[in-house]
Parts: C-alpha cells; sequence; structure tokens
C-alpha cells in the first residue's frame, strides 16, 4: 500500500464528487415528485389513474437500472430524426440528462412504493376528522395526509436515497466522468484497481453515513412527541384533572 | 368556566335562558340511506331546535351513528333532505348512480356549523393539542391566527387542558384527547355540535371528566345532538331524546317525559336493560 499514492487518487476522486452529488439530487427531485404523482395515482381509486401507476412500477422496478440507463441513452439514438424533429435531441444526446432520467424513473417506481405504505398508514380517523372540519381533499392531503405519510416513510426512502447514491456510478457506463468513472479511468492508466477502488469505495461511504444521519436527523425533527416548546407553567383547570 | 368570549354570539343570546322563539338547527327529513343491499335508515325525520340537546339512542345497529354522520356528511344520504342552519345542502347524482354534495363551498360551510366530535378522538396526531385546536380556523376558516391562538387557550382552558397545549396527542389518556377533541370542534364557532358515542371509548373512570364537559355545555344553551349509550346524561341532561329502531324512529319526545313514560314496549325494554 502506497500512502502517497491513496492520498494522490483520492484528491483526484473528489473531482468527480460534485457530479456524483449532483446526479444524485437531481434523480431525488426528480424521482420523489414522480414518485408523489404515482403514489397518488396509485391510491386514487380511479382506475384510469391507477392503472397505468401500477403497469408504470411494474416495470421499472422489474427490469434493471443499466438496461433503463442504456436504453435511454443508447436506444433512443435509434430515433434520432423523430426526437431532432420533436427538439428533443439536444436533452437525449446528453449523457447527463440521459442518466438523471434513467435514475429518477427508476427511484419513483420504488419510492411510490414507499410513498404508498406511508399513505396507507393514515388512520382513518383522522382523514375523517378532517373531512369533518370542511376540510377539501387537496387541503386534507397538503395539511394531514402527506406529514403523515412522509414521516412514516421516511426510514424506507432513507434506504432508497442511499441506493440511489450508490447507483451514479452506473453513470459511469455511459461516459460521465463522476467518481466511478474517474477511478476506472485512473485504474486504465495505472492498474492499481484495490487501491483506486478503495479510496472511490471511501467516499461512497462518506457520503451515505452523511446521507443516513441527514434522514435519521430529518426523523427526529417530525417526531411528534418532542415537545416544541417548553411546557407551559402550569395554569389554573377550570375543570377536574384526572386524579 | 371562563369562557364566555368564546361563543359565538348566538349562543351567548340564549345563555341564559331558552329563545324566546324556537329557531330550527337541523332538519332531516326523510333520510335513507344504504350500505350495500342492507337499509340502515329507512326514512328518519327529525328536528333540533337552538338549545336542543337531543339524545340519540337505540340498540347497536339501529342506525343511530349513520345518521349523525349523514348530518355532517360522512356519508352521504341516498335519499331525503338534510337542513343545516337553514341551509338546505344540495346534491348531485353521480355517474353511479349515488348522490354526492354538489357544492364544496357549501359543504364546507355546513360542516363548520356542524362539529363532530367522535367517538375514537381522531385527534390529528402530528399536531400538539393547541395546533390540534387552531387547525380548522386558521385553515378552514381563514381567521388571524393569533386570535384563534387566543381564543383556543381559552377553549383549553375551559376544558381543563390549559396545561397540556404543547403536548402531543399520544401522551394524553382518552379522557384528555377526548376533552381536547371538544376544544377542537368548538374552536370554529359551530351552531351545532354532533357527538358520535363520546364516550364509548373511554376507560369507565374517564367517562365522568367528558360528561362534565358536555354537561357545561348544555347548560351554556348550546344545540346537541348526541348518539350515546349513557343514560343518565339522555336522561338528566338531553332536553329531548330520539329512540332508533331498526333505521326507523321508534319514539320520540322530551327527555324526561319519555324516561318516566316510555310509549313504546321497545323503549321501555331498552331503559330496562341498560340499568341492569
Amino acid at each position: 500500500m502506497d500512502l502517497s499514492f491513496m492520498q494522490a487518487t483520492l484528491l483526484t476522486l473528489l473531482g468527480g464528487l460534485p457530479l456524483t452529488l449532483h446526479l444524485t439530487a437531481s434523480s431525488i427531485l426528480l424521482g420523489g415528485a414522480g414518485a408523489l404523482v404515482l403514489a397518488l395515482m396509485r391510491t386514487s381509486g380511479i382506475v384510469l389513474l391507477s392503472a397505468p401507476a401500477r403497469a408504470y412500477v411494474f416495470v421499472f422496478r422489474g427490469t434493471p437500472l443499466l438496461i433503463q440507463l442504456f436504453m435511454i441513452y443508447y436506444g433512443l439514438g435509434q430515433f434520432r430524426p423523430a426526437l431532432q424533429d420533436l427538439g428533443l435531441w439536444s436533452f437525449f444526446r446528453d449523457p447527463y440528462f440521459c442518466a438523471v432520467l434513467a435514475m429518477a424513473m427508476n427511484t419513483a417506481a420504488y419510492s411510490s412504493e414507499i410513498i404508498r405504505g406511508g399513505l396507507a398508514s393514515v388512520p382513518p380517523g383522522a382523514l375523517e376528522a378532517a373531512s369533518a372540519c370542511g376540510m377539501r381533499p387537496l387541503m386534507r392531503l397538503r395539511r394531514i395526509v402527506l406529514p403523515l405519510a412522509i414521516r412514516q416513510a421516511l426510514p424506507a426512502y432513507g434506504n432508497e436515497l442511499v441506493l440511489m447514491a450508490k447507483a451514479t456510478s452506473l453513470a459511469s457506463t455511459i461516459t460521465l466522468m463522476e467518481v466511478t468513472g474517474l477511478a476506472g479511468k485512473m485504474i486504465a492508466q495505472t492498474y492499481r484497481a484495490v487501491e483506486i477502488f478503495a479510496c472511490a469505495g471511501l467516499i461512497y461511504l462518506a457520503l451515505t453515513l452523511i446521507l443516513t444521519r441527514a434522514v435519521l436527523l430529518l426523523e427526529w425533527w417530525l417526531s411528534p412527541r418532542r415537545p416544541r416548546r417548553q411546557p407551559a407553567p402550569p395554569t389554573i383547570c377550570t375543570t377536574g384533572e384526572p386524579a | 368556566m371562563t369562557a364566555t368570549h368564546a361563543l359565538p354570539p348566538q349562543a351567548a343570546a340564549t345563555r341564559n335562558g331558552t329563545p324566546p322563539w324556537p329557531v330550527e338547527k337541523i332538519a332531516v327529513l326523510d333520510l335513507h340511506k344504504s350500505f350495500g343491499s342492507i337499509e340502515v335508515l329507512k326514512g328518519i325525520s327529525f328536528t333540533a331546535n337552538q338549545g336542543d340537546v337531543v339524545a340519540i339512542l337505540g340498540s347497536s345497529g339501529s342506525g343511530k351513528s349513520t345518521l349523525l354522520r349523514c348530518v355532517n356528511f360522512l356519508e352521504t344520504p341516498d335519499a331525503g333532505e338534510i337542513i343545516v342552519c337553514g341551509e338546505n345542502v344540495r346534491m348531485r347524482r353521480r355517474r353511479d348512480g349515488r348522490q354526492a354534495p354538489a357544492d364544496p363551498a357549501q359543504l364546507t360551510r355546513v360542516r363548520t356549523r356542524a362539529s363532530m366530535v367522535f367517538q375514537s378522538f381522531n385527534l390529528w396526531p402530528h399536531m400538539t393539542i393547541l395546533e390540534n385546536v387552531i387547525e380548522a380556523p386558521v385553515h378552514v376558516q381563514r381567521r388571524p391566527r393569533k386570535d384563534c391562538i387566543e381564543e383556543a387557550e381559552a377553549l383549553l382552558d375551559k376544558v381543563g387542558l390549559a396545561a397540556k397545549r404543547h403536548e402531543y396527542p399520544a401522551v394524553l389518556s382518552g379522557g384528555q384527547q377526548q376533552r381536547a377533541a371538544i376544544a377542537r370542534a368548538l374552536a370554529s364557532h359551530p351552531e351545532v355540535l354532533l357527538f358520535d358515542e363520546p364516550t364509548s371509548a373511554l376507560d369507565p373512570e374517564l367517562v365522568g371528566e367528558v360528561l362534565k364537559v358536555m354537561r357545561a355545555l348544555a347548560e351554556e344553551g348550546r344545540t346537541m345532538l348526541v348518539v350515546t349509550h349513557e343514560m343518565g346524561f339522555a336522561r338528566h341532561v338531553s332536553t329531548r331524546s330520539l329512540f332508533l329502531h331498526q333505521g326507523r324512529v321508534e319514539e320520540e319526545g322530551a327527555s324526561a317525559e319519555m324516561f318516566a313514560h316510555p310509549r313504546t314496549d321497545r323503549f321501555r325494554q331498552f331503559i330496562q336493560r341498560s340499568q341492569s
């Protein structure tokens, strides 16, 4: 083991970290929005909405992310003239866009199932109370359903975030020079796979650590048993407390 | 009680006695409701005037909870009319043949005027007690948050929960949760309070504290519909009783009169059974 070489490697690989972070953040944000829409479609009780959502999840959860990535990046190249006519070619020839699209569509499928679980956990009584006090469906969703569902879905969703952060390494297969892409390039030049991959792994490990901590923090922050303010000093009650 | 200022003007006007003339708050006309092939309500009619405390009685399966939930449109009636505070709720027929409220704005208005208290409290678990109480006034009625908080604190004080206002529902006892739910129901200045078996999910030793709050509300002259198994409340606090049997009104009248001289055999048996 050559420590100074590893240090140099680590510094080089860190150059790929911004791209890795960009890929992660974009696909998580896009995929999260997609997941919410899919989960709401799926639980809408309207066949015209729930059936497409079900089919989408079936396809994107049932096929490897790598194949989805190749289908978008290489596969759509076959339809270049049509995409050019639509003015979409500038997107689909960009590997960054293709990688984000593939990962977002993939994580949307998985996350929609996680959110669906969260939605199912919302107590029916909380919904009824919201309706009974005059809330319309959209406000009910925003004020009651989503806060409860998201809190419930958070641990499982944190898992999905970690998977997505690591899945960005697949983007190296379509020429993107993020951490894994840079590592591969360095190995081709030096043949020192162990040191270089160890450094790359270390970077992902640190990234995962930060992500999981952040999700834990969010979980704690959204937990309902924590008093938000200091309890008020006891006041005189006019009706009896139970002894 | 320190909540005079928290009362809506209508109730305040009638605090010290019955209104000079009857003001109809709830009118139900020939209400029908089925679940699948089972007809739960088979044509129910009744009215409740301002200041009436109507106990809705009946054995389980008699349709009393369904009736109450129809008044708040948590259940949509199949046929019949429901008039809440003079407003006849318009219905439209959906494509599957069932009815649905036609005007969402009207539905919101009516639901705000008739607040519901549930058997299982149904507080929102992700909000503190105070947040639960101000939720509807702030977000549904869009009243200034500061006023709502002041008023909510007075209401919580009235139900004996001032010290618990920053706690979450999960740490409260059932009786405290139900009292918080009553404060939440009062917060939107309802003209009618609907209670759906408010003490049935409580441990016996916690029933008293909730009944005490309800009795205080009754004495303020509030209009209340109370589905209950508490015969003591029906007999001594409610002004009128409605006894349902198999989806029909079997007997109704002034509570004192009804309990002293039941006219139907079924109601007589019902009283006897609940005493033993």
